[in-house]
């Protein structure tokens, strides 16, 4: 791994290897969130299943904590060895010319999906380990809907969610084809992602918007 | 035209430099940006004053000596040509203009606007290049056939002159784009793939070494490079580049 790491196209790699982990976890995510709309039995079914299931839980969850780890980890390194590369700055730099904002500013719009998962965790993750390992709590498949929808009430929460998938939706928009491209894929089939890329990095986002949304309405 | 300069000025590499403000009058439209400079620099002789230090040579868009990052961008606010190529009509009478040297940890500035690129050359020592014996016996080019297709995107990427643009203009300071396009003019030729592991191997390990940044996929070297260089030539290097290591 460090041999790999090493070298800059290798942390490149690295860094998209963990993006398409995590691009396909959100899109998984989504899936079963989205269900919470149309049905609470449904959604109900999927979060329980989820938090139960062996493989889920003892498998699949430590990779998804390393990946996102990993990927905050590497990309605070590439952009403090990326900053370090340029000792002197310019007077007057117009970045704007020639790439997008999403491009320059993924630091940015990273560090803010980075509170936003802190906030996600003290939400829903670590009351959820709470109860099922260390308060041991009994389990009720039924549980998973009423505490979803409990969450949205509050505008200022709701809020928060609503302005996090918006960052997200900026970091998608660069991060997604970006990913494919440090993976070697070459410009001219990377452009014909372009419709997909910005139907993910603006459909997900918004997904979730307005899941948040509804909840927070319709209660 | 008047116009009023704001340049860096720097006397060796030790200084620490400043931005220093000149008014230029009687700019003609039909001017180079090197000519204007040559017409402030004359200004500044008669004024007793030390020229600015700029690099150039060939003054027509070939050799890449040419730098400077105008108002923010390299090579000035023009597409797809070097900073001799740069005309005073892009610019308004009365406009400010910023001039400062390419800026990477890896192009020190010597002086004023005048930055080593050797990193570069010293990249290029690593395998920008064939090791073919061409003294005799040489064959006929015909006899290993090259699909157009190859050979016209190993000329695309042959036109990279090395001039550093795409270093800086990078947000990060990658030389990926001057890497890719010199791993790529010779991955696509028959020639040439039989170095090709050993090239991208040593060559991005010089430019590791050489403390150019990671790069992050923006696309801002291949906007502001003058011959058009293609982000594809970045995505083949990492494809050599895994090639090379599995």
């Amino acid at each position: 791994m460090s041999g790999v790491l090493s070298s800059s196209i290798g942390r490149k790699v690295a860094m998209a290897a963990s993006a398409f982990f995590l691009m396909f976890f959100l899109l998984q995510h989504f899936a079963i969130n989205l269900t919470s709309i149309f049905s609470a039995d449904a959604f109900n079914e999927l979060s329980h299943f989820m938090g139960t299931n062996p493989a889920v839980q003892f498998a699949l969850q430590p990779i998804l904590i390393f990946g996102v780890v990993f990927h905050f980890v590497m990309g605070f390194v590439l952009e403090i060895r990326n900053k370090a590369a340029r000792n002197v700055k310019y007077v007057k730099n117009n970045g704007a010319a020639n790439a997008s904002w999403a491009s320059r500013n993924m630091i940015y719009s990273g560090l803010a999906i980075l509170a936003f998962i802190v906030l996600h965790f003290i939400d829903f993750w670590f009351p959820e380990i709470n109860h099922k390992y260390i308060a041991m709590l009994p389990e009720d498949p039924n549980r998973y809907y009423g505490e979803l929808v409990h969450k949205f009430h509050s505008p200022v929460r709701t809020g928060a969610y609503v302005a996090a998938f918006a960052f997200l939706a900026l970091h998608l928009l660069h991060g997604f084809k970006s990913a494919f491209q440090s993976s070697g894929m070459s410009a001219k089939r990377a452009a014909k992602l372009e419709t997909i890329s910005k139907i993910y990095a603006i459909g997900i986002p918004v997904g979730f918007i307005i899941i948040a949304l509804f909840h927070h309405f319709n209660q | 035209m008047k116009l009023t300069l704001k340049i860096w000025r720097q006397k060796d590499a030790n200084d620490k430099g400043q931005m220093v403000d000149y008014k230029i009058n009687d700019v003609s439209p039909d001017m180079s940006f090197l000519e204007m400079l040559d017409v402030l620099n004359e200004q500044i002789i008669n004024e007793g004053g030390e020229p600015v230090a700029f690099d150039h040579d060939c003054r027509e868009g070939i050799c890449g000596m040419c730098s400077l990052f105008i108002n923010g961008e390299a090579h000035g606010p023009d597409r797809g040509i070097t900073t001799c190529q740069l005309h005073m009509r892009k610019f308004k009478d009365g406009d400010t203009i910023y001039i400062e040297p390419f800026r990477a940890k890896a192009f020190p500035v010597i002086k004023d606007l005048v930055v080593d690129r050797s990193a570069f050359d010293r990249i290029q020592h690593q395998g920008g290049f064939i090791s073919v014996n061409t003294s005799g016996n040489t064959q006929d080019a015909n006899s290993l056939p090259i699909s157009k297709h190859a050979a016209d995107e190993a000329m695309d990427a042959a036109t990279c002159i090395g001039c550093g643009a795409c270093v800086a203009t990078c947000k990060n300071s990658s030389a990926m784009l001057f890497v890719g396009a010199k791993v790529s003019q010779y991955a696509l030729l028959p020639q040439g793939q039989v170095e090709a592991a050993d090239r991208v191997r040593n060559m991005v390990a010089q430019m590791d070494a050489e403390g150019f940044g990671n790069c992050t996929n923006t696309g801002a070297c291949e906007v502001e490079c003058p011959k058009g260089i293609s982000l594809d030539n970045i995505a083949r290097m990492n494809r050599e580049f895994f090639k090379a290591n599995i």
